[in-house]
């Protein structure tokens, strides 16, 4: 399956970075001459870029690193200094005890007053000194914050950013404590409906154009604009329309202050009571990198997570609020056997049992490209053992220019490596609906899919004589099962996807499973035990590192290389 | 006695003189145009060929001419920094969307002499290897558009526009683009968003240097009206020759536009630096005195956006002497000569060249209030200090005007001006931000006693204190 080659180019030394010598509060570090822009294009590091490498943060709020830089809050303005040269021998002139003569940034006209330079888009040069603690920028910090603050409602107690804005946490770090402002303030439309899940306060705004070059410049959809002028600067949809695309609600993330609030989330929680859980977005084969925030065994909210080999900083609206069925009410919660309640170790040892005696190819095997490698992993170990077909369920649709996916697997890629499925997903399911109808198979196996809907249906499905189900949700499959073992959410366990660019991703457990369920890999570990086909395992590192070692697509891949954001296999 | 020096309004008003093409052919319209592409290349000591276009940007950068827009800059090392090398096409835009509050000068071109501008653009596009150019017309001058729209197809008629202009093979196109009314469009990058069809807002330099990344992201020049005028004469002339009008560094003509408490308001053209303030507001040829009775209080000197100089003002000014050595001249406000140079030195600047003459009637908080409130109105609201200060200064200079002063409001004024000066993405800021700081400090006593007057008035009961 893997088009890698099979011996690898030799390899060549990256060229060397070219650095630039400059000097940040005093202290001298080198930087790369150039750095990413928000496109990833080599460009001209920036004071902004620098001061980061050097630790010492810039305050901003229109900057973003993934987008394309404004320049308008003047929140990082820094002061700053470059070496004088000697306008005859073109060669830096120096003090008397040697070193550079630097000339601070001074006003033209003024040449006694400090001149900041907005670090997010001015370029570093060789000698350069910039000062981000200096008392001249703490003062442009303090003076926009100032600003910024004049006409803000200062609703922070009825606020939904509260606890994650920039302009409380900035007014805490650099602003003063009192305002001069005597004025009456600007007021603005407020809970202004800009689509279907997006409300604006534009009181709250502070009109650095994040949402306006996010919709226009990454998601391609020129939605957003500034009406009015001045201090009367309002944000709003094009008149008449909506603000709708599948990922408007990227721009709550990005809006530094409480101006873009979700529908979905808003005044649902506040967010210091959140619990913060690394995942991955299930809703399609791009496995978008999130954070699942919860409280209490409830998931309140995705978010997207930072991942620049997978989703950058963004996700589409549908996978952001397609987690409301890991709460659902009509979750299964409890291990039946031909329809009574039983237990788990009942429930395994019968499953166990019969798996043993079950002649070779009287057992198929349908898994869901939804599972865990590891549980895909699992399920492969045991087709191997009782000699069964298996297949997964394909879950195509359409794909659009940035994040969707036509494939609306999470783990197509699992399912294919782990050796569940052909490169054609459900290939095979016409030949297991063949192979009950003729009475060869007779124990079916199926793992979070309703097989009634690819093929083999509620009649067929009364044929096999053993249905051993295993599902989150209810559905005609598991109103069939003879045993049903209910399964966990990827939220209520740990494991890992693969991309479908073979990014191997590990999420997290954020909740508690329901009732009785247990992740899936741990009973099927105990099955794969009881069968002698796999070892017990105890842990999913231990479980994730024996897979790697067995599926050659994941050779040298160990659990604990997999870090935050995963690593890239050949597919 | 000092008198106009007629160049570019040489015939605007004389009698019988009209804006059509015929007319201003018969006035030697158009001859620099042949001059220029008749101009031969020139070779140099080092044994390189200038080429004729080259020849033509030395002659504008050996005339001095500066900018007449504002800023004053050399527009011949404007010139020489557009990226030529960058395989993309160059655009020319002029900028006629003169919008400084007392700046008329620009529509005396416009309204009365369109031609001279037109001339001025194709000879300024050819010597940059311009195929492209755009005028950026003020909204609010829609006759100036016509105007313009008929000598462009006049010229274009004439063959002095369009596919191979005079036989010479360079081809030009013009259009006319009319402004929707906001000042800042006249910020040449803001201009070039609104061009775009954009909101117009300023962009940020660096990166956004219109001289490479300008219109459509393309190297662009962008000029005055008045100043793509002078190349016609700069050709004509020759710039050695053209240099000597005027006074060095501050060469050639320019139009003022006189506004405000003279008798005789209006625009005259002037050699640089030949005529002080003093002279264009009293002189019996400019501004002819004040009306009787009245004295002098304040004069801004280069549109509502430059500092203002207080009546009795001294500066000053850095002088060569008879030994050559620079020496510093005691200079009365009215002594300063009217150029680039002086006034910059006088801590103001020229800009738009608009004086605008205020006497002892004026209320000098009414005044700034006046003025604030059109940066307020104008302000184009993308970055924060200018957004949120801009209106923050009218909103105060408006209670101070309406019985809400305080005496702490001089304070209060500075404080608000001095974090937006320097601290914007475009000189809008400044606009903003120096009439409130030059009026406020030197007429802080006015502000002073305008506030003190008001929290008396309100401590006794005389004003209702709903501003606090």
């Amino acid at each position: 399956m893997s088009n890698a080659p099979t011996t690898a180019p030799a390899p060549t030394a990256p060229p060397p970075v070219e650095k630039i010598r400059i000097k940040v509060d005093g202290r001298e570090i080198d930087v790369p001459k150039m750095m990413p822009d928000w496109q990833g294009k080599l460009v001209p590091t920036t004071m902004l870029q620098a001061c980061q490498i050097a630790a010492q943060e810039v305050p901003h709020y229109c900057y973003h690193p993934k987008l394309p830089i404004a320049g308008n809050c003047r929140m990082c303005l820094v002061e700053f200094g470059t070496p004088v040269m000697d306008p005859a021998t073109k060669k830096p002139v120096v003090n008397e005890d040697g070193s550079p003569k630097i000339a601070r940034s001074v006003l033209p006209y003024e040449p006694g007053t400090p001149r900041g330079a907005i670090a997010c888009a001015t370029p570093i040069s060789p000698g350069m000194e910039i000062y981000p603690s200096s008392p001249a920028t703490k003062q442009m910090r303090e003076a926009v914050l100032e600003s910024l603050l004049i006409n803000h409602p200062l609703d922070c107690p009825i606020c939904d950013q509260a606890g994650e804005c920039k302009l409380q946490e900035y007014s805490v770090q650099h602003g003063q404590a009192a305002s001069r402002f005597v004025e009456p303030k600007v007021h603005k439309p407020k809970a202004v409906d800009l689509g279907p899940r997006i409300v604006l306060d534009d009181e709250r705004c502070v009109l650095c154009t994040r949402c306006i070059r996010f919709t226009r410049d990454v998601a391609g959809d020129d939605a957003l604009g500034i009406v009015n002028r001045g201090s009367y600067n309002t944000i709003s949809a094009a008149p008449g329309k909506q603000f709708d695309n599948n990922y408007t609600l990227n721009t709550v993330d990005i809006c530094p202050v409480g101006a873009l609030t979700s529908k979905d989330f808003r005044f649902k929680m506040r967010v210091w009571f959140l619990k913060e859980t690394k995942s991955v977005c299930t809703s399609c084969s791009t496995g978008c990198n999130i954070t699942i925030g919860s409280r209490e065994n409830v998931i309140h909210r995705y978010e997207p997570r930072d991942n620049d080999a997978v989703n950058a900083s963004w996700m589409c609206d549908a996978g952001r609020l397609n987690y409301t069925w890991v709460g659902r009410a009509d979750r299964l919660q409890e291990v039946r056997v031909r329809g009574e309640r039983s237990t788990w170790p009942v429930a395994l040892a019968q499953i166990t049992e019969h798996l043993r005696q079950a002649a070779e190819g009287s057992v198929a095997i349908i898994a869901s490209a939804r599972q865990t490698t590891e549980e895909l992993y699992l399920l492969r170990r045991l087709a191997v053992r009782l000699g069964a077909i298996t297949d997964a369920v394909e879950r195509e649709g359409e794909a659009d220019r940035l994040l969707v996916s036509a494939d609306r697997n999470p783990n197509s890629q699992g399912a294919r490596l782990t050796g569940i499925a052909y490169t054609e997903i459900g290939i095979s399911i016409p030949t297991i609906a063949d192979g009950i109808r003729a009475g060869r198979i007779r124990t079916l196996v199926v793992f979070g899919e309703d097989v009634t809907k690819v093929g083999i249906d509620a009649a067929l499905l009364a044929k096999v004589e053993t249905l051993i189900v295993s599902d989150i949700l209810p559905n005609a499959t598991t109103a069939a099962a003879h045993y049903l073992l209910p399964g966990c959410a990827h939220a209520e366990k740990r494991g890992t996807f693969i991309n479908g660019k073979g990014r191997v991703q590990k999420f997290m457990k954020a909740v508690e499973p329901r009732g009785d369920a247990r992740p899936e890999w741990e009973f099927l570990a105990e099955v794969a035990k009881a069968l002698g086909t796999a070892d017990g395992f105890t842990t999913i590192e231990g479980l994730f590192n024996r897979m790697a070692s067995e599926v050659p697509a994941l050779a040298g891949v160990e659990w604990s290389k997999l870090g935050d954001t995963g690593v890239t296999v050949p597919v | 006695m000092p008198q106009e020096h007629r160049l570019i309004l040489k015939h605007a008003d004389q009698p019988g003189y009209t804006p059509d093409i015929e007319c201003y052919i018969r006035h030697g319209g158009y001859e620099a145009l042949r001059k220029a592409l008749a101009t031969p290349g020139r070779d140099l000591p080092d044994g390189k060929k200038m080429s004729s276009r080259e020849v033509i940007r030395d002659e504008v950068l050996k005339s001095g001419l500066r900018g007449r827009g504002g800023a004053g800059f050399s527009a011949g090392l404007k010139w020489s920094f557009v990226d030529r090398r960058s395989g993309k096409p160059i655009y020319l835009i002029c900028n006629a969307d003169e919008s400084e509050p007392g700046t008329f000068k620009d529509r005396q071109i416009l309204h009365k002499d369109p031609h001279q501008l037109v001339e001025g653009m194709i000879i300024s596009c050819w010597a940059n290897d311009v195929k492209l150019a755009y005028i950026y017309i003020r909204g609010e001058m829609p006759h100036g558009a016509r105007l313009l729209n008929k000598a462009l197809d006049e010229a274009r008629a004439k063959g002095f526009l369009g596919k191979n202009i005079l036989g010479s093979g360079a081809d030009l196109e013009i259009h006319v683009h009319r402004g929707a009314g906001a000042y800042i469009c006249g910020e040449e990058t803001g201009l070039i968003e609104s061009l775009e069809g954009k909101r117009p807002y300023p962009r940020i330099k660096p990166p956004y240097f219109p001289a490479v990344l300008g219109l459509y992201m393309c190297p662009t020049i962008v000029n005055n009206v008045e100043t793509l005028c002078h190349v016609r004469h700069i050709v004509n002339m020759g710039g050695a020759e053209y240099a000597k009008l005027g006074t060095p560094n501050n060469t050639g003509t320019r139009i003022i536009s006189l506004s405000g408490d003279v008798r005789k308001p209006g625009y005259f053209e002037v050699e640089v630096g030949k005529v002080t303030l003093g002279e264009v507001i009293y002189n019996e040829s400019f501004g002819g005195g004040l009306k009787p009775g009245r004295t002098l209080k304040a004069i801004i000197p280069g549109g509502s956006s430059s500092k203002v100089l207080k009546a009795g003002e001294k500066f000053k000014l850095r002088k060569k002497g008879a030994d050559g050595q620079m020496v510093a001249v005691d200079t009365d406000l009215l002594d300063l000569p009217y150029d680039f140079d002086s006034l910059q030195q006088a801590g103001t600047m020229s800009g738009s060249g608009a004086v605008i003459v205020m006497d002892d009637t004026r209320e000098i908080v009414d005044v700034l209030a006046n003025v604030s409130e059109f940066y307020a109105h104008e302000s184009c609201g993308q970055c924060t200090p200018c957004r949120e200060g801009a209106l923050w200064m009218s909103k105060a200079l408006h209670r101070m005007t309406t019985g809400g002063g305080r005496s702490q409001d001089a304070d209060y004024l500075l404080h608000i001006a001095q974090n937006i000066q320097g601290r914007t993405i475009c000189a809008f800021g400044e606009a903003a931000a120096w009439p409130v700081l030059s009026f406020v400090k030197k007429f802080k006593d006015d502000f002073v006693a305008r506030g003190k007057a008001d929290e008396e008035a309100r401590a006794k009961g005389m004003i209702p204190t709903a501003h606090h």
